[in-house]
This record gives C-alpha cells, structure tokens and sequence, in this order.
C-alpha cells in the first residue's frame, strides 16, 4: 500500500500546542482591547489603528517578529504562527497592519536575502514592532507585474501608486522602481500619502505619490520581482486565514444569534430554512480551515508546492468568508443592517478581503497554470 | 496480557508469516490463521482477531503482510459486515454472538447485508413497520425492506423490526441477526436509474429468527442501530484520495487529452470545481491527522456532504464537456454488480450514480439537520411524532 508514505509527506494540518497558546494570548489580548463598539468608535474617528493596541501586540507579544530569524531580531518562528495571530485579527476584524507590514514587507526584505547592511536593519526594526513598513503596490495585486513600479532618476523615486494599504500608518515604503527596489520614508520630501474613502473601513487605502523623493536602494530589478513575488505569496497565502478568523466569527455570531431570537414562538434558528444555510456554512468554514492551513504550512516549509497551496486558499477562503459575512447580515435579519451592530464590519473586511492580493479568478488562472488545465 | 506496540505488532506479523506462509497456504486457511492471532482488526479485543492495540497501528500489519504478499479479505466486497455488522456485534452482542460470527464475517466466508430501509421508512428510518412478533423461542417476521446491497451474495443480515407497535416509534424496535436462507426471505434485484441492479428489495414473509439472535435488548434496538449508522457514515465519506482522485480525475484527464473540447464556460467551471476537490481532499487529511492525534472533531459528518454534492457537479461537467460524446450512454442492460462502484464506466453512469451519493447514508438535508443540531447546537424543529405511539403515526 503507498498510501502510508503519502501520508508522511502530507502537510501537518493541525495546531500545535504552541500556536494554540499563541492564539489564546492574542485573542485575550484583542477581546481586552478591540472589542466591536471599540472598533466600530475608531474607525469612525478616521485613524483606526490604535497605537498601544499595536505596541502591546507586535513589540510586547512579539508577534511583528515571528517571520525573521532571531540572529535578525525575530521570534524565528514561522507563517503556521503568524497565520494564527491573522486568524485572530479576522475574528475580531481587528484595524492593525500586522498583514502588510509583519507578513508582506517582512516577507519581501527575507526574500532578499541581505544579512547585514540597510535591509538586515529594517527588518531588526520591523520585529521589534518599532516600525512599519508597507510594500508601496496596489493592495489589488496578485503579482509583481501588477505593480506600478516608479521611476529613478539619480537616486531620486518619482511615481505614483494606487490603492496601497496602510501606507498611511507606516513609517517606511518598500517602493518597487525600474532600478530596484527602494526604501522610502513616509516623512521624508516628496512623499505624498493621500488616504481614500475605503469599503472596509479597518483597512485604510491610500494613494502614494513620489515625486523626486530620496530612498535607500535595497535590491536590484531581478532581485526585487523576486522578492515582491516572494511577498505578495505570503501575503496571499495568510490572507486566508484572516479570512477564515472573519468567517468563523460570522457562523458563531450568526448561531448565537438565532438560538436566541424568535419569531412565530420558537427560536429562528430552529427552522430548517436556516440551519441548513448555517449547517452549509459550517462545512465551507471546516474546509476553509484545511486549506489555510495547508497554505500556511507550505510557506513554512518552502515546499515547493507553496504556490498551488495558496492558490487553492485563496480560490477557496477569499469565497467562504464572503459567503459568511453576507449570510451574517441576512440571517440577523434587520439588525443585521445597522450601523450598530459590527456585522458590517466583517462583511466589508470580507468583500476586500476577496480582492486584495487577487481575486478568486485570478487565483484559479494560477492553478490553471500550475496544474496544466489550460484555457480553450 | 498488555497491548503490543509497533514493534510487537512487526514481530507477531513476522511470526504469523512464518506459521502460514502464503505461498503454500490457502487463502480461507491464512486469513483465519491471521484473526486468531489477532492481526485481523488489531483493536479489537483478544480471542476475536485482536489484540486491544491502537487502531492507528493496523497499517503496520498491514504493511507487513501486504510486503509478504499475503491475501487480504477482499474488504470491498464486505463492506456491510466490515464496516456496520461488526461494530454492532462488539457493541451489542454476547460472547456466544461474537465468538460464532465475528471470525467468518471477516475472513469474507459469509457476507453480510444490512435490512433496514423500508419502502415506507427512508429518511424516517425509525418509523419502519416490517413486524417481529414472539412465538416460543422465536420471533416471525414479516415486512419489505429496500436498498439492500448484496443481499443475493449474503448469509446473514442486520435486521431491525417492530416488536411494539403501540408505543412511539423509537421505543418498540428490536434489532435480530437474520438467516438469509431462510425459505421466507425473497430477494429480487432492484434496478436503478443506471441501469443496473446494486441493490436489491427484500421480502420477508413469516421468517423465523431464534430470540438468541437478537442484538441487545428488546425495544432498544434503535439505540443498537445508531451504532450501525454512525460507522455508515464513516465508511462513505472517510475515504483517502490521491490529488485529482475520486470524480475530477477522469474530468481533467479528458481535459488535457482533448483541447477540442475546452470552452471557456467550462474552463471556469471546472477550475472552480477543481479548487473544490482539492480543498475537500485537504479537509479529509486533516480530519485523519485529528483522529491520528486523538482528537477527533465532528467535521467527519460533513465530509459526505461535500463529496455528494462535489460527485454530482463534477460528474455533470464531465458529460457536458463530452458534447456529442454526452449524448452517449455505455449500455442499459441490467447488471447486478458485486461492488458498489462510484466512478467506473462511463461519464454517464458516472453522473447517474452520484446522483444516490446525497441520499444513501443518509440524505444531505437530513444531514444538515444533524450537524446544525449536533454539531452547532442549533434547536430542533417542533416535533409531532415524539410521543405518539407507532400504530397512531400518519402513512
């Protein structure tokens, strides 16, 4: 029988103890200090994140350094890890730009592979959770052809990119140029950061204009596809554990809230019409959570199976959790529609979320490739 | 005696191997050498082809032996008795039970079948009304059961009956061990919209069943049957598959052979499908690595959903994409198959056939209704038959 030694080489596709007592401190933490109404109070005040809550998550818990090696400052830990911490961060639609900058912009200075000089500092900085730093391409993109690479001119980066985001929180652009890539301080002259009106009101966008502005080049133009690629797959393959935090967060709420609410003399959730709607979503949310799991574990490894592992989780997940939230809004019936109640919250993360680092079709064109099942 | 570890269980292979060698040691006679020294199900108790040694450890001998190339009991053809007789008899039976049916049930000397569904009780299994009635030291039973596979291959049967009619359904069924060479059972083979006959009806008139082949007590057979079905379930959808196993396989295979028939409609589809596939297979790794580590969750009961509804639309793009081919059905001609068969022959039978996986073992809406309620705590609907006695039930 072959079927034992396939099953040696499967990827581990549980928790392990540490992870889970990852989760449990990263979850008390956010239950403390981001609960809805607290969520809900700072997007509307127009700066969501909240310093202290990011101070006490990324420096204190460690968490912004779970990707880099300790001899660069890290936890020397991995994505399994940090997928946890996403998975709580979904749950609790959390603002925090542990995504861009702790997963994609970490994960691109790792792909340079420098171990000293500017990059080996940044990322030093990074784990520390002293600073942050956002990979300046569209929050859109799938890949590093969907850039919008700037331009050089005597050490000077003049461009403009659309729909970045968290570029407003951070203190450093990672800027992909024709000539490299390219360091660039939010503060520093010539960078303008204009925030947009975003659907998700957790996660702010922003456009990024350069126009002459000074940087420190980390890479060169081969290096720095390579390790935009290298980014823009983490970001990819843990975004869809952040999708299915949010998607666990909606089925949960959506059961507690129909166990409890009746209509016609009984509780709602005891008619047949919802609990298989539910029922339905509970199994999306079961196998969500094998092919988040699956993706996070590929990066871990570098298996060279990673990207089919994140192609198939974000062709998956980006779908349940949308699924969720909507069902979320439908099965709270009229509250679920107003502003109060937080539900809106995880459905406009979710609808984002669906977009961001591609779309479910876009995922599906790389599996096409990977897997040899081309178009007509 | 203490359980064997891995290495007990390596060196008991070797011994059994070196007792019985396969090459000059017939296929009946091995297997019931390899049962009594317990290498049969190494969980199970002693002296009834165990050892009480962690299920996880049978590929172990399983290995040994296939290695050695020794004959297995063919498990395919014995589901029935494999995955639901047996269970039921370590759960419920008396030693006597055990001892005289557990060992032939799994050499495969004697098949058996399972008589539970009725015409008039499918999703309502417990509102069956095949009737046992007690006269001396027998029960004589009368009624129709349906869907039965290998009925016409079995000696012995599952069998569960009303032995009280005027109290509410679940209360009055016993379940019995049933001769199926008895001059009362009739079994006629059962055509279905493939064509074929896997299954069969059951007719069952004045059978005469002894009281000591009653499993568990009277009126308690519903609790006995539950075990029956929980490992139903368990058989259908806990199955290992490959990458691109299962139902997509024959799909991308036509897919990369045949450029002339891809669309893009299609080629939508099938990506979607495809990503679906694979997720679902994702989701049976980690569901064993969670029994592997002792942890099993309850996402077992959603498995069959997923791959009822996955076979249905997989197998419906495969036909669509054949085009004229679709048009095409293999052959009508009536078959009784020995196995049950989900991807054999053609896209059409293939198509056909999924259409049963969402309702044998339970159908997907009642399915629905069980994780909803077991699994996320959700209310039952309103009950009208909890308290109403069997005779006063609406047919």
């Amino acid at each position: 029988m072959s079927a034992p030694t396939q099953e040696t080489q499967a990827p581990d596709l549980l928790y392990s103890e540490t992870e889970e007592d990852l989760r449990a401190a990263v979850r008390a933490l956010l239950a403390d200090r981001s609960d809805a109404p607290t969520v809900l109070a700072r997007v509307e005040s127009g700066s969501p994140y909240d310093p202290l809550l990011w101070k006490a998550l990324a420096a204190d818990m460690g968490t912004a350094g779970l990707l880099v090696p300790t001899e660069l400052g890290g936890q020397g830990a991995s994505h399994r890890e940090a997928a946890v911490v996403l998975e709580e961060l979904g749950r609790a639609v959390t603002p925090s730009p542990y995504l861009t900058s702790a997963v994609v912009a970490t994960e691109t200075l790792l792909a340079l592979g420098t171990p000293d000089g500017p990059v080996a500092a940044l990322l030093a900085e990074l784990a520390e959770g002293r600073r942050t730093a956002v990979l300046a391409v569209p929050f859109a993109a799938p890949a590093p052809d969907a850039a919008q690479p700037a331009g050089v001119v005597a050490g000077r980066v003049t461009g403009t990119v659309t729909g970045v985001a968290d570029a407003d929180a951070a203190d450093v652009l990672l800027v992909p140029t024709t000539d490299g890539l390219f360091a660039v301080g939010t503060g520093a002259e010539g960078v303008a950061v204009q925030p947009l009106v975003p659907l998700d009101l957790t996660r702010p966008l922003a456009t990024v204009a350069l126009a002459g502005a000074a940087g420190t080049r980390l890479a060169d133009g081969a290096s720095a596809v390579a390790a935009v690629r290298r980014g823009l797959l983490a970001g990819a393959g843990l975004l869809a554990s952040e999708q299915l935090g949010l998607a666990e967060w909606c089925l949960t709420e959506t059961v507690r809230h129909t166990r409890e609410r009746h209509q016609f003399n009984r509780p709602v959730g005891s008619f047949q019409a919802l609990k298989h709607r539910m029922a339905q979503l509970w199994l999306e949310v079961v196998s969500a959570r094998a092919a988040a799991r699956n993706a996070a574990d590929a990066l871990a490894t570098g298996s060279p199976e990673a990207p089919l592992a994140v192609a198939v989780a974000q062709a998956y997940c980006s779908g349940v959790a949308v699924h969720a939230a909507e069902e979320c809004v439908q099965l709270h019936g009229g509250i679920g529609m107003t502003w109060e109640h937080p539900a809106h919250l995880y459905l406009k993360r979710a609808k984002a979320d669906s977009i961001a680092y591609g779309t479910a079709g876009q995922h599906r064109r790389t599996v096409a490739e990977l897997m040899e099942l081309p178009a007509p | 005696m203490t359980a064997p570890d891995a290495a007990g269980l390596r060196r008991r292979t070797q011994e059994l191997l070196a007792a019985h060698p396969p090459a000059t040691t017939g296929r009946t006679a091995f297997l019931r050498a390899r049962f009594d020294a317990g290498l049969a199900w190494v969980h199970y108790p002693a002296g009834l082809g165990g050892l009480d040694a962690p299920r996880s450890l049978q590929p172990v001998v399983d290995a040994g032996l296939a290695a050695a190339g020794a004959p297995d009991n063919d498990p395919r053809r014995i589901g029935i008795g494999l995955g639901m007789a047996a269970p039921t008899l370590l759960g419920f039976g008396t030693d006597e039970q055990k001892q005289r049916f557990l060992r032939p049930l799994w050499t495969g000397e004697e098949v058996w079948c399972q008589l539970f569904s009725e015409p008039g009780a499918g999703s309502d299994l417990a509102a069956l009304g095949t009737r046992a009635v007690r006269d001396g030291e027998d029960w004589v039973v009368d009624g129709q059961k349906v869907w039965t596979s290998s009925a016409h291959l079995a000696r012995w049967a599952i069998l569960i009956a009303r032995t009280d009619p005027d109290v509410p359904k679940h209360r009055g069924i016993s379940y019995f061990i049933c001769d199926m060479t008895d001059p009362g059972v009739e079994v006629r083979p059962l055509r279905q919209i493939t064509g074929e006959a896997e299954f069969n009806e059951v007719f069952l008139t004045g059978v005469r069943i002894p009281d000591n082949r009653r499993l568990g007590p009277v009126g308690e057979g519903w609790k006995v049957a539950q075990t029956t079905l929980m490992n139903e379930r368990v058989s259908i959808g806990g199955a290992r598959v490959p990458r691109e196993g299962g139902m997509i396989g024959p799909v991308v295979r036509t897919w990369r052979e045949r450029p002339e028939l891809r669309t893009h409609d299609l080629h939508q589809r099938l990506l979607t499908l495809w990503v679906e596939a694979e997720v679902a297979r994702l989701t049976g790794t980690r569901l064993r690595q969670q029994l592997v580590a002792g942890q099993p969750g309850p996402e077992g009961s959603g498995m069959k959903l997923a791959f009822a509804r996955l076979n249905q639309e997989i197998s419906g793009l495969e036909v669509e994409l054949l085009g004229e081919e679709g048009l095409l059905y293999g052959e009508w001609t009536m078959r009784r198959p020995e196995l049950v068969d989900f991807t054999g022959r053609d896209a059409g039978y293939r198509y056909l056939r999924s259409k049963g996986n969402s309702i044998e073992g339970g159908t997907s809406e009642v399915l629905l209704n069980i994780v909803a309620e077991r699994v996320l705590g959700l209310p039952a609907e309103p009950r009208t038959d909890k308290d109403v006695a069997w005779k006063d039930l609406a047919r």
